[in-house]
C-alpha cells in the first residue's frame, strides 16, 4: 500500500494521500451497510526544540496520522479512531463502527448534511510556506538559543530563564463523506517564544514572554527581537503589588483580550443556545455589546492562523458577521445545532479526529477601532490588565469573575505592576461597557482582537 | 476495537526492546528508555432522553526518549514495525553526537503492587448495559424538580496498557483502567436558568456505581440539586476574608499552591518559588502534604509511573517543613536520590515529567462545626471547578462551583460562582484550623502541565485560611 510506504518522519505530509485514505475508509463503511459515513484523515509533522542557559534541553521530532470515523445507520450515530491504515484493519474498522450505531439511539437531526448543503470547490487560503521545510532542528536551536541569549542579556536582573521554543509545524487535512463532497488541504506554521524569569523581592521569582507564531517563515518576527520584549515584559513585573478591593476602569492588552473573545465565541455557540447554557440564547437581534463591537468568525483569511477553505462537515467555509455595531446578529452553527434551532448551518464544524462534528470558531476577529492603542491608557486611574488566570467563568448565567496581573494606571502612566487580584463582573454589562477600542489588532492567533477598554468592573484584592 | 486478549504489546519482547534501546544509544546517549502504549476508549453520551453517539476509538505507539546529561531526544511512531521502530530510535538518539556502541542491556521485569486490580477489561462488556447507567442518571435527574430543563449524562471507559524498557534493564507493564461518568443539569424558574454539574472518575470498572453516593441516580440527583441551589445564588462579597474549605474537593488548593511548586524540574532549574527551601518552614506546622500514587482505585494512582519506577507515597511537607520533590528519572540523577514514582507522561508522544499523583492534605484535629463556627463573617467553599498557578511567583486562583456565606458561624446564603486568588506559600502560612474529616475527591480531576494532560486526585479535611481573596463583584 502506498499509505505505508512512506519515509516515515522525515517526509513532508501529503494532502493528497490523506484523501485517498479517506475515501478508501468512505467506501468501506458504505459498504459495510452505513447509510452515510464521514471520514478525516490528518497527517502532520512537529518538530519542537527548547534550549535553556544556552543549552539545548529537548528535540522532539515526530510524524503522526490518524483517522476519525462518523457513521449513521437508521439515523443512529457512532464515532470512531484509529492509527491503523492496513486494509485488513481499516475493513474490520468500518464493519465495527457500523455495529455500534446500532447502541445509540435514533435521531434524524443528527442525520448529514443534505447534498446541497456541501461545498463545491476548495479555495486556496495560501497556508502552506515551502520555506518552512528547511527549518531543522539545527535551525530551530540557533533561533531559541539567539531569542534567550537576548534576552538575558538585557539586564542584570533577568537571572534564570524557562527557556526558549522552537516550533514547526506542517500538516494535511483530508475530509470524505457521503453527502457529496471530498477536499483536502494543508498547511504550515512555525513559532518562537522566550521565557525569562527575574528575582523579585521577598524571594519571589517574576516571569514573563514573549512569542512570534506564523504559517509563513519570513513572517517569523526575529529572535532577538522576541528575547528583547520577552525581558522587557518581565522586568517591568518587578515589585508587583496587590491593589485594595475598588471598582475601576479595565483596559485588556489584546494578549489578555484574546481570553474574553474566546468565552464569547462559547456563548454565541449554537450547540450552547439550543441547549439554553447560553445566556445569550434568547438574545438573537438585541444589543449584546457596545456598538463598538464588530465580531466576524472568518475563516477565509489567507495566511491566517484559524483559516480552513472548508467546515468539519464538508460545507462552504465563509464569513459569519457574529456582532455588527454590538448586535448579534447570527450564532455560529453547524447541521446539528441549525436544524435544533430550525434554521441553516452557518458553516462552522469543526471536528477532530478523536471526535464527531461540533460548533468551533475560524478567525474569530474583534475588528480594530481607532483609537491609538496607548490613548486608551489615558486615565486618571484605572487597571491595565496584561494577564488572566484560572476558570472563572458562568456560561449560563455570564457570570466572569478571573485572576488578573498587569499595571495600575495613575495619570495616564503606568505608576506600578499589580498581581495577585482578581476582576469580575457580567459578562453582559462588560461588553456593553466596553468603551474605547484600539486600532492595534494582534492577528497572531486564532483568537483575534485589539487594546480594549471596560468602563468599570470590580477588582477585589487586598 | 476487537475483544483485547491478547493486545499489540504482548508482541514486544526483550530482544526488540535490546534492539531498539542499543540504537537510540547509538550515539553517544546515557541513557535511553522506549514506552509502549496501548489505548482503547468508549464513550456514550446521552442527551433529550436518548442516547445521542456512541465512540470508540484505538491507540498504539511507541515513544523513544534518550538523554545526554540535561537533554532530552524524543520521537515516537503509531506504527510498531522494525522499521519505523528503529527510524524513532534513530531521531531520538541525534539528541547526542559521537560514543561508540553502548555494551548490551539485560532487562529484568520489576516487579509490581497492584493499587486497581480489575478482573478484565469491562470495556468489551456489551455497550447496551452501560447506557441503562445514562438512562438512571437523566431520569434521577429529572424527577428531582419540575425545574430542571435540560440534562445531559456522559459515560466514558479507558483501558490502557503500557511496557515501559528502560536501558537500565527495567522491564515494567502495567494496566490502567479509568472510569468516569458526568451528569450536567439546568434548572429555570422565572427566566433565571443555572446550571449544576455531578460526576467522578476512578480506576475501576462498573463495580465504581456500586460505592455509596456513586450511583447514577445520585450523580443525577446532585446535578439537579446544585443547578437549582444556584438559582437563589446571591453575589460573592469582593476583597480578602476567612475563608473554610470544605472536605475532598479543596484539595485543588493544595494541588496548585504547593503541588505543582514542588514538581523537581521547576527546583532543578530554580524557577520555583520553593526552590532550595528543603528543610525549611514553608507552611503552618498545622500541614502535612502527602503525594500519594498508590490509593485503591484512586484516579491519579499508578502502580508503575511512566519511567518503570513504581508509585509511591511521599510526604512533601511534614508538620510545616518542607520534605523533598516529586521526582522524576532526570530531576532525580540532577539531585542525586532516587526518584519518587513521579515521572508522568500524557501518552507515547509526550516526553515524561515530574507529575503529581493523587495530592492530599492530612487531616488534623478539629472538629469540622467548630472551624465554621468560629467564623463571624467569610465563606465557605465546597464544590471546584479548577485552578491555576503561576509556578514562578506561587500566585493562585482557583473557580468555586458552590459555596456559601458564613456569617455568626452559621452557613447562610449560596454564592454565585467566584474565584479564590492568593499565593500558595502565603496561603499555606495562613491556615489556623485543619479538620479529622479527611476525604478524597471523586471527581475527575485532570491536571495541565506543558501542555500535557494526566488524570490527578485531590483531598483534604475542612482547613480554615485566615484570610485569601475572594473575588466577587460586591464590595463593602
Amino acid at each position: 500500500m502506498t499509505a505505508d510506504s512512506r519515509s516515515g518522519a522525515a517526509a513532508v505530509p501529503d494532502s493528497r494521500d490523506c484523501l485517498r485514505l479517506a475515501e478508501q475508509m468512505l467506501s468501506l463503511a458504505m459498504k459495510a451497510g452505513a447509510d452515510g459515513a464521514e471520514v478525516l484523515v490528518r497527517d502532520g509533522r512537529e518538530l519542537e526544540v527548547k534550549v535553556r542557559l544556552g543549552d539545548p534541553e529537548l528535540v522532539k521530532e515526530a510524524g503522526s496520522r490518524g483517522l476519525g470515523l462518523r457513521v449513521l445507520k437508521d439515523h443512529r450515530a457512532a464515532v470512531t479512531y484509529t492509527s491503523d491504515f492496513t486494509l485488513d484493519a481499516m475493513r474490520t474498522f468500518a464493519r465495527e463502527t457500523v455495529e455500534l450505531a446500532a447502541l445509540a439511539e435514533p435521531d434524524p437531526t443528527a442525520d448529514l448534511p443534505l447534498r446541497e448543503e456541501m461545498a463545491r470547490e476548495v479555495p486556496d487560503l495560501d497556508l502552506w510556506d515551502e520555506a518552512v521545510l528547511s527549518l531543522d532542528a539545527a535551525e530551530g536551536i540557533r533561533r531559541a538559543r539567539k531569542g534567550e541569549a537576548a534576552a538575558r542579556a538585557v539586564d542584570k536582573r533577568v537571572t534564570n530563564s524557562e527557556g526558549a521554543v522552537f516550533g514547526r509545524t506542517m500538516g494535511a487535512s483530508a475530509f470524505a463523506t457521503s453527502a457529496g463532497f471530498g477536499g483536502a488541504f494543508r498547511g504550515t506554521n512555525v513559532s518562537l517564544v522566550v521565557e525569562p524569569v527575574c528575582d523579585d523581592e521577598n524571594g519571589k521569582k517574576r516571569n514573563g514572554y514573549h512569542w512570534t507564531s506564523s504559517r509563513f517563515a519570513a513572517l517569523l518576527e526575529d529572535a532577538e527581537a522576541v528575547g528583547l520584549e520577552a525581558a522587557r515584559r518581565t522586568l517591568a513585573k518587578l515589585g508587583s503589588r496587590k491593589l485594595t478591593t475598588r471598582q475601576a476602569p479595565v483596559v485588556f492588552s489584546p494578549e489578555a483580550g484574546r481570553g474574553l473573545l474566546g468565552q464569547l465565541a462559547g456563548v454565541i455557540s449554537g450547540g450552547a443556545v439550543w441547549r439554553k447554557s447560553t445566556y445569550l440564547a434568547q438574545r438573537e437581534g438585541t444589543l449584546v455589546a457596545s456598538p463598538l463591537c464588530t465580531i466576524v468568525d472568518d475563516p477565509l483569511v489567507p495566511r491566517a492562523p484559524g483559516s480552513r477553505p472548508f467546515d468539519g462537515e464538508g460545507l462552504a467555509a465563509r464569513t459569519n458577521v457574529v456582532i455588527a455595531d454590538g448586535t448579534l446578529r447570527t450564532f455560529l452553527c453547524d447541521v446539528f445545532s441549525a436544524r435544533k434551532l430550525g434554521r441553516r448551518s452557518t458553516g462552522s464544524a469543526g471536528r477532530g479526529v478523536g471526535g464527531g462534528p461540533g460548533v468551533t470558531t475560524s478567525n474569530f476577529i474583534l475588528r480594530a477601532g481607532k483609537t491609538p492603542a496607548r490613548d486608551i491608557e489615558l486615565l486618571d486611574d484605572g487597571l491595565y490588565v496584561t494577564e488572566l488566570m484560572g476558570f472563572g467563568f458562568n456560561a449560563v448565567t455570564g457570570d466572569y469573575s478571573q485572576g488578573a496581573g498587569g499595571f495600575w494606571i495613575e495619570k495616564g502612566e503606568r505608576a506600578y505592576p499589580v498581581s495577585e487580584i482578581t476582576i469580575s463582573a457580567n459578562f453582559d454589562d462588560l461588553w456593553k461597557g466596553l468603551d474605547a477600542l484600539g486600532d492595534d489588532l494582534d492577528a497572531r492567533s486564532s483568537l483575534q482582537c485589539p487594546t480594549f477598554r471596560v468602563s468599570r468592573m470590580t477588582i477585589a484584592g487586598a | 476495537m476487537s475483544v483485547i486478549s491478547t493486545t499489540p504489546l504482548d508482541g514486544i519482547d526483550a530482544a526488540v526492546a535490546q534492539r531498539l534501546l542499543s540504537t537510540a544509544l547509538g550515539s553517544g546517549g546515557d541513557y535511553a528508555d522506549l514506552y509502549f502504549e496501548y489505548d482503547s476508549s468508549a464513550s456514550y453520551s446521552f442527551e433529550e432522553g436518548r442516547v445521542r453517539t456512541v465512540g470508540r476509538g484505538v491507540t498504539l505507539g511507541l515513544g523513544v526518549r534518550v538523554l545526554r546529561g540535561d537533554a532530552t531526544g524524543y520521537a515516537y511512531t503509531e506504527e510498531l514495525s522494525t522499521e519505523r521502530m528503529m527510524e524513532a530510535a534513530r531521531t531520538a538518539a541525534q539528541i547526542a553526537s559521537g560514543g561508540g556502541a553502548p555494551a548490551p542491556v539485560a532487562i529484568a521485569p520489576v516487579s509490581l503492587p497492584d493499587f486497581y486490580p480489575v478482573a478484565r477489561p469491562w470495556i468489551d462488556r456489551p455497550g447496551a448495559d452501560k447506557v441503562d447507567f445514562l438512562r438512571r442518571a437523566d431520569r434521577a435527574a429529572r424527577a428531582a424538580d419540575a425545574r430542571i430543563i435540560r440534562v445531559q449524562v456522559s459515560f466514558s471507559e479507558e483501558w490502557r496498557e503500557i511496557l515501559v524498557v528502560g536501558s537500565n534493564g527495567r522491564w515494567a507493564r502495567d494496566r490502567q483502567p479509568m472510569v468516569h461518568f458526568g451528569v450536567h443539569a439546568v434548572a429555570e424558574e422565572g427566566g433565571k436558568r443555572q446550571g449544576g454539574r455531578s460526576g467522578g472518575a476512578a480506576r475501576m470498572g462498573l463495580e465504581y456505581f456500586d460505592r455509596p453516593d456513586q450511583s447514577p441516580e445520585d450523580h443525577g440527583k446532585e446535578a439537579a440539586r446544585l443547578a437549582l441551589c444556584m438559582l437563589n445564588a446571591q453575589d460573592a462579597p469582593a476583597g480578602p476574608m476567612e475563608v473554610v474549605l470544605g472536605p475532598g474537593e479543596s484539595g485543588i488548593l493544595l494541588h496548585e499552591a504547593v503541588g505543582h511548586g514542588l514538581e523537581a524540574d521547576f527546583n532543578r532549574k530554580k524557577t520555583s518559588n520553593y526552590t532550595d527551601q528543603v528543610g525549611q518552614p514553608v507552611a503552618s506546622p498545622l500541614c502535612t502534604v502527602i503525594d500519594d500514587g498508590t490509593i485503591g482505585s484512586g484516579r491519579g494512582s499508578i502502580n508503575v509511573d511512566d519511567e518503570g519506577n513504581p508509585g509511591q507515597t511521599n510526604v512533601l511537607i511534614k508538620d510545616g517543613i518542607l520534605v523533598g520533590y516529586m521526582q522524576d528519572h532526570m530531576s532525580a540523577r540532577h539531585f542525586g536520590i532516587a526518584p519518587s514514582g513521579n515521572g508522568r507522561r500524557q501518552s507515547f508522544r509526550h516526553e515524561p515529567l515530574p507529575r503529581m499523583t493523587n495530592t492530599l492534605l492530612a487531616a488534623g484535629k478539629d472538629e469540622p462545626e467548630d472551624i465554621i463556627r468560629s467564623v463571624e463573617r467569610g465563606v465557605y467553599a465546597k464544590r471546584f471547578s479548577g485552578g491555576q498557578v503561576n509556578i514562578s511567583n506561587g500566585d493562585f486562583v482557583f473557580s468555586l462551583t458552590e459555596s456559601y456565606l458564613i456569617e455568626d458561624g452559621k452557613l447562610t446564603a449560596p454564592l454565585k460562582g467566584v474565584n479564590l486568588i492568593g499565593n500558595g506559600p502565603d496561603v499555606l502560612r495562613k491556615v489556623t484550623m485543619v479538620g479529622h474529616d479527611f476525604k478524597l475527591s471523586d471527581g475527575t480531576w485532570t491536571c495541565g502541565k506543558d501542555g500535557q494532560s494526566v488524570p490527578v486526585g485531590i483531598g483534604t479535611p475542612t482547613v480554615k485560611i485566615a484570610e485569601i481573596t475572594v473575588g466577587g463583584t460586591k464590595t463593602g
